[in-house]
């Protein structure tokens, strides 16, 4: 699948910002909640420009970007229609819980409830962005009940590197949200890890002769193709740039996204002070790299059904 | 909405005989013609002139060469691919903006060129890549079965099919309700036994094709020219020589 730019920017950010603000509602939750305006303006500030910047981003590759409005009406059945309205509802406990932990003049029981709505909306919007994905039956890498989970905790991972980062280079400490952290980095780097076994060793169930119905006749090959240049079927689904270096940029995605700031994530929990600040922003750029070319690769390798019908072999 | 109907009506399709078609393009060209100025906006072209010529098509001819595996023999098998109207196509239900719908009176399957967003996700529901994005309106082409013949009264009656129907010249493409089991295409489906494309994939397509026929040699021909050698080779080479001599003395008496 073509990976459109503007969706990997739009998934990555928007997922870190949900997580972001997931983790601080966390410590409203646990009583860890920090002081001080400073810091959770510039907390929520980036959450919410990654939130916003990432959906303003998705419309970017909208042939209508205008019309971007008419997209929260099909909840019913369409997992884009469903992300954009909970995406949008979510931005009102997050806005109440900004509120709560900057201002300060909220009820603790209200401020409670914003926290447990911004954790249960940001969880389901970032479901519907995998959902919308692996509900395609059409593109069996992605069908798959592993793929959802993997954006939530990919989700969790990059929000809880930049939130601990928040907290070093405020003079913090991190506190149990790094520990977490480190836990969500791990689960991120095992289901990635089941993911590309899982792809790997899956069958391809669809065949040229099952596209054609020709398999009773024989093996079926392209010949002659029915246009002399890509179309938009060939140029959107048939992209085969990643698939050479898979291995290379799945090795780059488990250091960037799981090693490196795992590592540098447990050094900071273990040292504090000017170490942390270093290595959790250490942390963050890698995680940010790792993440990136997780989604770009999410895309590049997985194939559709429809290139059978141009390439032959089975899918 | 991009919910489905529960039935509809009736289930306008195409069958499609793969015996016949000689993929010579009059479908695909016929298809652009008409759509072009039709339903939906202009299906553009970029860089018609150009290097890199490409644009939204809502019918591609492919060529199959299918090789058995029980004598080695190939054929050639012309492959028209457009959109199958399923019955269940996950290229409605995915669509966020209800541009994409299923008509209850006939199942055709339309885009409303005016609501949709050009969020591609439809193109990626669809197995059949049946449909075309328009680079240039920014909004998803596809397949209108000629909603804008079909039930068009100031067109003669015999023309009041999709274009592709009417352009065919070796009578390989055929219009009509598939949902009715009397009707002219369900009896050819019923007796050429039509099939769907990707049936188990489940979205069930209302169009159908017809399979190529037995070669000419599984049917006999090929017992005929081994019986036709055999009387060769079986006659005499004296009588072979008289029969030259006889042909000279023909020839030589005009």
């Amino acid at each position: 699948m073509h990976p459109a730019y503007s969706v990997i920017l739009f998934t990555t950010a928007s997922g870190a910002g949900y997580g972001l603000v997931s983790w601080i509602a966390y410590t409203v939750l646990t009583g860890e909640v920090q002081n001080g305006a400073a810091l959770n303006t510039v907390a929520f500030g980036l959450g919410l420009l990654l939130i916003a910047g990432g959906l303003l981003s998705s419309t970017a590759h909208l042939g209508r970007p205008e019309r971007a409005w008419r997209a929260f009406s099909q909840w019913q059945t369409s997992w884009l229609s469903r992300e954009g309205v909970v995406a949008l509802a979510t931005f009102a406990p997050i806005l109440l819980l900004a509120w709560a932990v900057i201002i300060r003049d909220v009820s603790p029981s209200l401020a409670a409830l914003a926290a447990v709505l911004t954790i249960i909306g940001a969880g389901v919007t970032v479901y519907c962005t995998g959902m919308i994905y692996a509900s395609l039956r059409t593109i069996p890498a992605w069908n798959r009940p592993v793929v959802a989970p993997i954006y939530i905790v990919l989700s969790l991972t990059t929000g809880g590197v930049l939130y601990c980062a928040l907290m070093a280079a405020f003079g913090r400490d991190i506190g149990s949200v790094g520990w977490l952290t480190l836990l969500a980095i791990f689960a991120s780097l095992a289901l990635k890890a089941f993911y590309w076994g899982d792809i790997d060793t899956a069958p391809r169930k669809w065949t040229a002769e099952d596209a054609t119905g020709l398999g009773r006749f024989g093996r079926v090959t392209p010949l002659e193709p029915p246009h002399t240049q890509p179309n938009f079927v060939m140029r959107e689904m048939g992209y085969k740039v990643a698939r050479k270096h898979a291995d290379k940029l799945r090795w780059s995605t488990t250091l960037c996204l799981g090693i490196i700031p795992g590592g540098a994530l447990l050094l900071a929990l273990l040292t504090g002070g000017v170490f942390a600040v270093v290595l959790t922003l250490a942390a963050v750029i890698s995680a940010a790299i790792g993440v990136l070319t997780e989604r770009w690769l999410f895309f590049a390798e997985a194939k559709h059904i429809v290139t059978v019908y141009y390439e032959g072999g089975a899918v | 909405m991009t919910a489905l109907p529960a039935t509809t009506e009736k289930k306008l399709g195409l069958v499609i005989d793969l015996d016949t078609c000689v993929g010579c393009q009059a479908c695909a060209t016929s298809c652009k013609e008409w759509n072009t100025a039709g339903y939906s906006e202009p299906l553009t072209d970029e860089e018609p002139m150009g290097a890199d010529p490409h644009g939204s098509w809502l019918n591609r001819i492919h060529g199959y060469e299918v090789k058995s595996a029980e004598d080695n023999t190939s054929r050639t098998v012309h492959f028209p691919r457009s959109c199958l109207h399923c019955e269940e196509p996950a290229c409605v239900t995915v669509c966020p903006t209800g541009a994409s719908y299923k008509r209850v009176e006939d199942g055709i399957v339309l885009v409303n060129p005016e609501t949709c967003i050009g969020c591609k996700l439809c193109s990626w529901a669809c197995p059949y890549g049946a449909r075309e994005y328009d680079y240039s309106s920014g909004v998803m082409k596809k397949c209108t079965l000629c909603v804008d013949r079909i039930y068009n009264e100031t067109f003669a009656p015999e023309d009041r099919v999709p274009a592709c129907v009417k352009a065919c010249p070796t009578g390989a493409r055929h219009f009509g309700d598939i949902g009715d089991p009397s009707s002219d295409v369900s009896q050819l489906v019923a007796e050429r036994g039509g099939f769907d494309l990707l049936g188990a994939f489940g979205y069930k397509p209302v169009n159908k094709y017809l399979p190529p026929r037995p070669k000419a040699h599984d049917n006999g021909a090929a017992a005929a020219e081994a019986a036709h050698a055999e009387t060769i080779s079986s006659t005499p080479p004296e009588a072979r020589l008289e029969k030259f001599f006889a042909w000279a003395d023909k020839v030589l008496s005009r």
